[in-house]
């Protein structure tokens, strides 16, 4: 697999109801989400907090294969957790051999463990795939607006998230060809043992950081030369604006949250 | 038997994902020991596919790719081994420069091969030589460089693994006329005195039609047309179409003809244009 | 005649090093850009072209002398968006100045650090995009479009400040044929319809040609100024500058070498026929 075939993060534009949402609306929702994620403890909640899933990746638009091949890099830590929580929960045992024992609890563990896993990646991913890059820092600068009172530098923050987004592609393709580049000189990145390994990635990454910091300079320039100075005075084309429809969004998932809290308390 | 050879060459990039992309269809393409060959083609036709195969960076989705005979991929000895023997000098190598000394990076090649030190010492210096680095430049920082010195060095490096085949992608893009010039001779040297047969890589007409013996068109990961500048630059509408054109002395050639001029020898450099027109003096009596 | 847009008055620039003495890379400039034309600036490496450019917009501040930008001195900081605002830039790598990660987001980044309210920057965002024959991708990631594609949309992202001049560094550089012609006539385009002046900087003698005026650089001044006819007429004084000239200059000035009475002034193939034909047919 080349580095450019990472689909992880990337934004796959669409104007479903998901997309249309305001990107605070799909934060707070998101965040909501995860404590309800944590909160839940058995087969009902976890019905629930699943159900909840499927319903927005159905109006997302979202194709479920997408959301899929954004797991591949996780696969390792999947099996590793489940195995881990198999073997390691103490209980009624269902099969022993060796110095291995797995209990009815532990496969239940490791079975919640997973799933929960992979509905905390797959929210998090139907985020990204639903928001822009920008619209997600916007979101992201609202949020935290109020923290400029604090002094925190929040304009900032978020520019400097959108530019290191905005850069991903284009670093991810200068590492391929810097590689490329090396490779052609005989340079060996992947025999030998770690510390001959960790020696080769000099070829790469000294000119992979020359280049980002040319760039980053260039960058600078450029948005001088478009009038850049700072968050003060700034407007933006696309104004963030919440409607209805975010608030029911919001309070949903805010209900989910309560609702799955409560409903674990009383051991569903 | 050519020096290198592919056949049926195929490459799918991102093979089963929605960015699925054909980069080359079934090309066949061969290199004779010596010839100074050019690949031209819009960016995206699969010109910078095609060159990463023929050293092996880039595996056949189909097809082979065969040097001196013998598939590049057979071992993985042999792949790397390739590597040596077919210099690849990528699009704006100054990109690549990272050690202390002009000296050092210039041996990373050689050092990688596994050369001794008197070897890799007579390899550096003749490399430098060949493009013309002063020898007190070595020890200086590639970083201090200006552009057209930083590139110089940077092809000092392939070169240094005197490999046999060098192919160069865009070597002078980016650079003034008088830096192009430099880089142009400086191949042109290192084909003659190695013998090596030597690739261009360019989207400029009039560049390969001045350094190359053979021209191949790219279009679509295929190859459309190829053959002796003259012969390729028959298919002048066709070309234009893709947005390359033709040399403007064939196109002024073009223009004479249609006008009514009658000179039928193929003109692509400013010297055959003027020996063409010195020559229809002549026949008229008019010198 | 209007003022310049431009106007530099025995500019001269010198990088401050920790050594203190650096070499002098602008050395006294006088150059006056009228408004509205388009003029090339040619230089071989290290002439002090790119320098020249960054001081039209006060990126770079003389060391000595003064730049005037439609009157306005560039050292005076208060003036700096004022100056920022008449004259914009294109530099060569269009990777390096594209921000957002959607070309309309990119585009309508310069007006909106100018706090342009929201309505007005979509309609200038939209008719940028427009002039640049770039409205179908609008929605758009930059990284997957053409090099040609990519410049097309740093122009816009200049056009949407709606600056009287913009300056272009070398924009062709990293592109092939294609985006080359585009990224051309876009820039021919906008001098001629919408009056904007171009200041193009350029190693592609045949892009200077389609100049009105062209300024050759060398060591830190000028060498030549003058219509492009004229300038490549001096084929041999060129050539000392590490320059080249266009072919058919080429073709004639080998020819007349040869005792042939032909003219120099020829920058097109169109030309150089013309002045070919009566030679070959009449004797």
């Amino acid at each position: 697999m080349a580095l450019k075939d990472i689909t992880m993060g990337q934004y796959f534009p669409g104007s479903s109801p998901i997309h249309r949402l305001d990107p605070r609306a799909k934060l707070v929702a998101l965040l909501c989400y995860i404590v309800a994620l944590f909160l839940a403890k058995w087969f009902v909640t976890y019905a629930i907090v699943l159900g909840a899933l499927v319903l927005v990746v159905v109006l997302s638009t979202v194709k479920p294969k997408a959301l899929l091949r954004g797991m591949k890099p996780v696969v390792f830590l999947l099996i590793f957790t489940g195995l881990l929580n198999m073997f390691y929960t103490p209980g009624r045992t269902l099969v022993s051999f060796w110095v291995f024992t797995i209990t009815y609890e532990g496969v239940l563990h490791a079975f919640f463990m997973v799933v929960r896993i992979l509905m905390l990646i797959s929210c998090t991913f139907l985020l990204t795939y639903t928001t822009s890059p920008l619209a997600l820092t916007d979101g992201l600068e609202s949020l935290l607006s109020p923290l400029k009172k604090l002094k925190v530098p929040v304009h900032e923050l978020a520019m400097m998230m959108s530019i290191a987004l905005r850069f991903i592609p284009t670093l991810i393709e200068e590492t391929d060809k810097i590689m490329s580049a090396q490779r052609a000189r005989g340079a060996d990145f992947d025999s030998g043992n770690l510390i001959q390994k960790a020696k080769a990635l000099i070829p790469l990454l000294v000119p992979l950081f020359i280049s980002a910091f040319r760039r980053a300079d260039e960058l600078a320039t450029a948005m001088e030369c478009r009038c850049y100075h700072g968050g003060t005075g700034r407007t933006r084309m696309n104004k963030l604006s919440f409607r209805p429809a975010d608030g029911v969004f919001m309070a949903l998932a805010l209900a989910l949250a309560v609702g799955v809290g409560i409903l674990a308390h009383a051991g569903l | 038997m050519p020096i290198l050879e592919t056949r049926k060459l195929t490459h799918i990039y991102s093979q089963g994902t929605p960015f699925e992309h054909l980069a080359l269809d079934q090309v066949d393409l061969s290199v004779e020991q010596g010839e100074y060959l050019a690949i031209i083609g819009r960016t995206g036709s699969g010109k910078s596919t095609m060159i990463q195969h023929l050293n092996g960076l880039l595996k056949p989705t189909s097809g082979e790719v065969l040097f001196e005979g013998e598939d590049l991929w057979s071992t993985k000895e042999r792949t790397r081994q390739v590597r040596f023997q077919v210099g690849l000098v990528f699009q704006y190598p100054e990109y690549q420069l990272f050690e202390e000394t002009v000296y050092k990076d210039i041996s990373f090649g050689p050092k990688n091969m596994g050369l001794d030190e008197d070897e890799i010492d007579r390899r550096v210096r003749r490399s430098a030589q060949f493009v013309g680095l002063d020898a007190e430049l070595l020890d200086k920082s590639p970083f201090e460089l200006s552009g057209g010195q930083k590139r110089r060095v940077a092809i000092a490096g392939v070169i240094a693994m005197e490999p046999k085949v060098l192919i160069l992608d865009e070597p002078t893009a980016g650079l003034d006329p008088a830096g192009s010039a430099q880089i142009l001779e400086n191949i042109r040297t290192y084909h003659k005195e190695q013998n090596a047969s030597i690739i261009l890589v360019s989207h400029s007409m009039d560049e390969v039609a001045r350094e190359a013996q053979r021209l191949v068109v790219f279009r679509d990961g295929t190859t459309p047309f190829s053959g002796a500048p003259a012969e390729v630059f028959t298919h002048g509408e066709e070309l234009e179409a893709m947005g390359l054109g033709v040399p403007a002395m064939t196109r002024l050639f073009t223009r004479l003809r249609a006008m009514g001029v009658d000179i039928s020898t193929p003109v692509y450099t400013v010297p055959q244009a003027r020996e063409a027109i010195l020559a229809a003096l002549r026949e008229k009596g008019a010198m | 005649m209007s003022d310049p847009i431009i106007k530099t008055e025995q500019l001269t620039f010198r990088y401050t090093t920790e050594e203190g003495v650096a070499p002098v890379v602008l050395d006294g400039l006088n150059i006056a850009i009228e408004a509205g034309s388009f003029v090339a600036v040619l230089g071989h490496n290290g002439s002090g072209k790119s320098t020249l450019a960054k001081h039209m917009n006060a990126i770079l501040l003389p060391s000595g002398g003064k730049v005037y930008v439609a009157g306005m001195d560039t050292a005076d900081e208060d003036l700096l968006l004022d100056i920022r605002r008449q004259v914009g830039m294109v530099f060569q790598n269009p990777d390096n100045q594209i921000v957002a990660s959607v070309v309309e987001d990119d585009v309508a980044f310069g007006p909106e650090n100018l706090g342009v309210p929201s309505a007005e920057i979509r309609r200038r965002v939209d008719e940028a995009l427009a002039q640049v024959g770039m409205t179908a991708y609008t929605r758009h990631a930059p990284h997957l479009l053409s090099g040609g594609q990519k410049q097309r949309i740093a122009i816009a992202g200049v056009l949407a400040i709606e600056p009287r001049c913009i300056v272009l560094d070398e924009p062709t550089a990293m592109l092939d044929p294609v985006g080359r012609r585009e990224v051309l006539d876009t820039v021919r385009r906008l001098n001629r319809e919408k009056g904007i002046t171009v200041v193009l900087i350029t190693h592609h003698m045949d892009e200077a040609a389609q100049a009105d005026r062209v300024i050759v650089m060398n060591d830190g001044h000028v060498a030549s100024d003058g219509k492009p006819a004229d300038i490549f007429c001096d084929v041999e004084g060129l050539r000392s500058l590490g320059l080249e000239v266009p072919e058919p200059v080429a073709l004639m000035h080998e020819l007349r070498q040869t005792g042939l009475d032909l003219p120099l002034s020829v920058l097109t193939v169109e030309e150089c026929a013309a002045a070919l034909y009566p030679i070959l047919t009449n004797h």
